[in-house]
């Protein structure tokens, strides 16, 4: 018996885990020899008004005419939109019933803002002006007075429930319009709904696992220009891609735990990845954590920029990152409560 | 990828769920449909829309579950506050004000109904409380009491005995065998008014009543209890009275609409081939009559959906409208305003609005 068949399973047990515990087991990325791309963060950037505080950086996304919405846990959860310049212009969905725990923004082709709330277990979409369009998922009803408070009906929707969610965590949509939301924390399991938010299929167990077709927290989700779906299977430390009929394409697996990713627009696509540190921030987690990847769609690794801090330039669990523009991006940080904008070169210097 | 085509998913839908298409002999009456209410401030939308009414002057309001249901903390027990607003809007449906702002008792929005007089009366279903505003917005008067806290994390005090009952403990004191006297109410659904003032409650969900109380507000009588017999219920969602004052109650769990006498809560005759009436409107004198919703449940897009017409004594006039979260479409039609016959205004929990219904005339 070699060795490797020894530890074959040790290591398996130890990667099970890290899978099922909290993040602050995260270990290093695979990924070795990854060259830097230099970048720099532009310090204040984003201009609050007073009286307005960021929260915890929760999404970040821009529309086509470069403004940026920020989705955010304050008080209550938020979302702003700043112009290009930073500066604020004004609060969407003041008081509305399903922003209750932010989990992600995204900006579709139409400019209509999508959020995705995991406390009201809902994804809204807005239309430019501000005002909501469509709803899919539902906030749970309270619990009747006198009722047990113990029994969170959201628990337990089950994963093949085709209209109720559990905690999603992200939104994108194909070429033809057709909904994929990640439902995320309890279902492990993509949903793809119609246009017109009718359910179409889904994949995943249900539960948590690594087989091929199962997740372990789907916590991101987007899309290219030809409509395949890349998924951040957080917990199994891997990119998916699937086609836009939910059939698997192929997996990335050396890039560390996939916190946030994001597909940048134009002829030439890149995907970047957030290996974010654990928002315990453990001592050890800086030194192997917190960067991000920088690919080509096919899964090439170009560099690599970031590391885990709470100084301007640095990241603190980064949880959204917009990368309409692949050398201006965005980043919204849950354990500094900030939102950054990050100039990134075009490629690493070379040797 | 599996797809399941949504007529396959129909006839899945017969084991759980209870809305299902159920006349569809009815003829089609064709219908136009908007988004109804617009000239929203930057800050206030709408959610959930669990109720719609006119007033004399066609002015619209709406109770929505909306905003920010909160438990705060306090002596080992939880208070609730907020979730739901009523908003006004002009007959263009051009929002104006709101009305009722932070009061005690708007959590969990079930209805709005306005009265002869234009009043709003509002019923809640998590305060359990029915409240009437008057047409200047101001609370006129208050059916029942707000439990004091929510939820089960304190035992509740023994029942019975001392005074106050129910509010004083944990949340607890409502439920039990005996239908409870007055204003107790266990989950409100809807309110309807006499041609002589009296009010009567639909205590509409679990422990199933109506309860009848003097213009005055003091209790009188209750009628019904769970079931599935004549004048029995099994989860009233809406309740209305004819100019003869008979009770046009939308006993959703038993599919059917029973009709009752108001004055001694004598079962009459029931209305059936509705579906599951969720949803339920009847149109002024004279020549009235009766429209009602198959609502689909608000986390199933895949079955009833469509709203009947139907006259008083129960024969078909045809239906419209199809589930889906489209203009056009329904997504759990919660409340119909009918005070106009092909004028609807039609509140949906699983949309987030109201649409404005427009049907050509039938007769």
């Amino acid at each position: 018996m070699s060795r490797r068949t020894v530890c074959g399973p040790i290591l398996a047990g130890i990667l099970a885990l890290i899978a099922a515990g909290p993040l602050d087991a995260q270990t290093k990325a695979l990924a070795e020899n990854v060259p830097e791309i230099p970048m720099q963060a532009v310090e204040g950037f984003f201009k609050l008004p007073a009286g307005y505080y960021f929260g915890e950086g929760i999404g970040i996304a821009t529309n086509s005419q470069g403004h940026i919405y920020v989705y955010h846990r304050s008080g209550d959860t938020r979302l702003f939109e700043f112009d290009g310049d930073g500066n604020f212009v004004r609060e969407l969905g003041q008081g509305l019933y399903g922003l209750e725990m932010a989990h992600k923004v995204r900006v579709d082709d139409e400019d209509n803002i999508w959020v995705v709330d995991e406390g009201a277990n809902m994804v809204i979409k807005f239309n430019p002006e501000g005002r909501v369009v469509m709803v899919i998922g539902r906030r749970p009803e309270p619990t009747p007075p006198g009722g047990n408070t113990q029994v969170p009906p959201t628990d337990n929707t089950g994963p093949n429930h085709k209209y109720l969610l559990a905690r999603p965590t992200d939104v994108t949509w194909d070429t033809e319009g057709n909904i994929f939301i990640s439902d995320g924390y309890f279902n492990h399991r993509v949903v793809k709904y119609s246009p017109d938010g009718i359910y179409m299929g889904q994949v995943g167990s249900g539960q948590s696992g690594n087989a091929p077709d199962q997740f372990s927290t789907p916590h991101t989700i987007a899309s290219d220009a030809q409509g395949n779906i890349y998924v951040g299977d957080r917990g199994n430390r891997r990119v998916k891609v699937y086609d836009s009929n939910l059939n698997l394409l192929r997996m990335y697996e050396n890039v560390g735990n996939p916190w946030e990713i994001c597909i940048s627009r134009g002829e030439h696509q890149y995907l970047f990845v957030s290996n974010s540190n654990p928002d315990s921030n453990p001592a050890a987690s800086w030194d192997i954590t917190g960067e991000v990847y920088k690919m080509e769609l096919d899964g090439t690794i170009i560099g690599r920029f970031g590391e885990a801090g709470k100084e301007p330039g640095q990241f603190q669990t980064i949880h959204g990152l917009d990368c309409r523009n692949p050398n201006e991006l965005y980043t919204a940080e849950i354990s500094a409560w900030r939102a950054q904008k990050i100039l990134l070169a075009d490629r690493p210097v070379s040797q | 990828m599996r797809r399941v085509a949504p007529f396959a998913l129909v006839a899945v839908g017969i084991a759980g769920a209870t809305a299902l298409s159920a006349q569809t002999r009815a003829p089609e009456i064709p219908f136009e449909a908007v988004d109804a209410l617009g000239g929203f401030p930057n800050d206030v939308h709408l959610g959930e829309v669990a109720g719609v009414a006119r007033n004399s002057r066609n002015e619209i309001y709406v109770y929505t579950r909306t905003g920010d249901p909160t438990l705060s903390l306090g002596t080992s027990r939880y208070m609730s506050h907020f979730g739901s607003r009523v908003f006004k809007f002009d007959s263009r449906g051009r929002y104006e004000r709101e009305i009722g702002q932070d009061i005690y008792g708007a959590m969990f929005a079930q209805q709005v109904r306005i009265d002869g007089e234009d009043n709003i009366w509002i019923v809640d279903r998590q305060s359990g409380q029915v409240i009437k505003f008057n047409p200047q917005g101001r609370i006129d008067m208050v059916l029942s009491r707000k439990p004091e806290a929510m939820g089960g994390a304190v035992a509740a005090p023994p029942r019975g005995g001392g005074a106050g009952g129910r509010g004083g403990g944990g949340g607890g004191g409502r439920g039990g065998a005996t239908m409870p006297e007055g204003e107790s109410f266990n989950a409100p659904t809807d309110v309807v008014w006499d041609s002589q003032g009296n009010v009567y409650v639909a205590d509409g969900l679990a422990r199933t009543r109506i309860a009848k109380y003097e213009p005055t507000g003091r209790f009188t009588t209750n009628f019904g209890a769970t079931g599935t017999g004549p004048g029995e219920f099994a989860n009233i969602y809406g309740m209305q009275i004819d100019a003869q004052d008979n009770l046009y109650v939308a006993d959703y769990g038993n599919r059917r609409i029973q009709v009752i006498n108001s004055q001694n809560g004598q079962f009459i005759r029931e209305i059936t081939g509705v579906g599951a009436p969720m949803a339920i409107c009847i149109t002024p004198p004279p020549n009235q009559v009766l429209y009602v919703s198959n609502s689909n449940p608000p986390d199933d897009l895949e079955v009833g959906g469509e709203i009947y017409k139907v006259r008083l004594d129960g024969t078909m006039i045809g239906r419209f409208g199809t589930v889906g979260k489209r203009i056009g479409q329904f997504g759990t039609v919660n409340a119909i305003d009918c005070r106009s016959e092909n004028d609807l205004l039609v509140a949906e929990v699983g949309d987030w609005r109201v649409q404005r219904v427009t049907l050509r005339a039938t007769e």
